[in-house]
């Protein structure tokens, strides 16, 4: 609990097309302790992922117990621009780690 | 005909019962998430590998028919485990940015048992769908 939080890992491509789906992976380090199994450590558990392009929210996720440790996601933006990708993890206790990535429109 | 009124009685029971009988722990947890109302069982697709060989990383994908236009998109993502401690799993709110309304995702299942996921669209409808997945290690208590 009172280690920091990992840093997040990354797949974002560089480059996409104009308004063409491309992919982007993230999987973060986290036990996502739910304190459910018999002699569990306390609860620890990410909340909450959000997804930001340009501070504008793309994706907003609520993270519950059934959620895997070390979670794992993969979604699809499409970009009119050049743009920053914010990714914000969260945890119950009120912290949080950010990550950035900048694609660039050819 | 008593024929006919056996079939009737066994349609009404088939009407009267819940969509599947679900727990009501787990109807709680939907009604929070999305509310009371109708659902569509089409346009709604849930991928999760047949047998599980660890319950605690279950590879998960949810794919919606959705052109994600500001005119309709996916406004929500729900997913509910129907057998675990506790049935809550996800809940991801998605906007136009989103390019495909598809998430990949890995879960924890404690044992064999249904998932189930419900979409919003923007226009208010909400499509429902549930998969099943045999877990050889249970993922929630071990």
């Amino acid at each position: 609990m009172s280690a920091p939080l990992a840093t997040p890992r990354l797949r974002v491509p560089r480059t996409a097309r104009r308004g063409e789906a491309f992919e982007i992976r993230c999987l973060m380090t986290h036990p996502m302790e739910t304190g459910l199994r018999p002699d569990a450590p306390p609860r620890d558990m990410l909340n909450r992922l959000l997804v930001r392009v340009e501070g504008e929210v793309a994706l907003d996720a609520a993270l519950r117990n059934g959620t895997a440790a070390n979670p794992y996601h993969v979604f699809f933006l499409r970009l009119e621009r050049s743009s920053e990708i914010e990714f914000i993890w969260s945890d119950e206790g009120g912290r949080s780690v950010r990550a950035t990535a900048r694609v660039t429109i050819a | 005909m008593p024929n006919s009124r056996l079939s009737r009685r066994a349609i009404l029971a088939l009407v009267a019962l819940p969509w599947p009988a679900l727990a009501s722990g787990l109807q709680d947890a939907i009604r929070d998430a999305v509310g009371e109302g109708e659902f569509t069982e089409s346009g709604i697709t849930l991928t999760l590998p047949a047998t599980a060989e660890n319950g605690g990383q279950v590879p998960l994908t949810v794919q919606v028919e959705s052109p994600q236009t500001g005119a309709l998109h996916v406004t929500a993502i729900h997913i509910f485990a129907t057998r675990n401690p506790t049935p809550g799993v996800a809940s991801f709110r998605l906007t136009p940015l989103v390019a495909r309304a598809e998430v990949q995702t890995r879960i924890r299942l404690a044992e064999h048992q249904q998932v189930i996921a419900i979409a919003v669209m923007s226009d208010g409808t909400r499509r429902r769908t549930v998969a099943e997945a045999r877990v050889s290690t249970g993922g929630c208590l071990s």
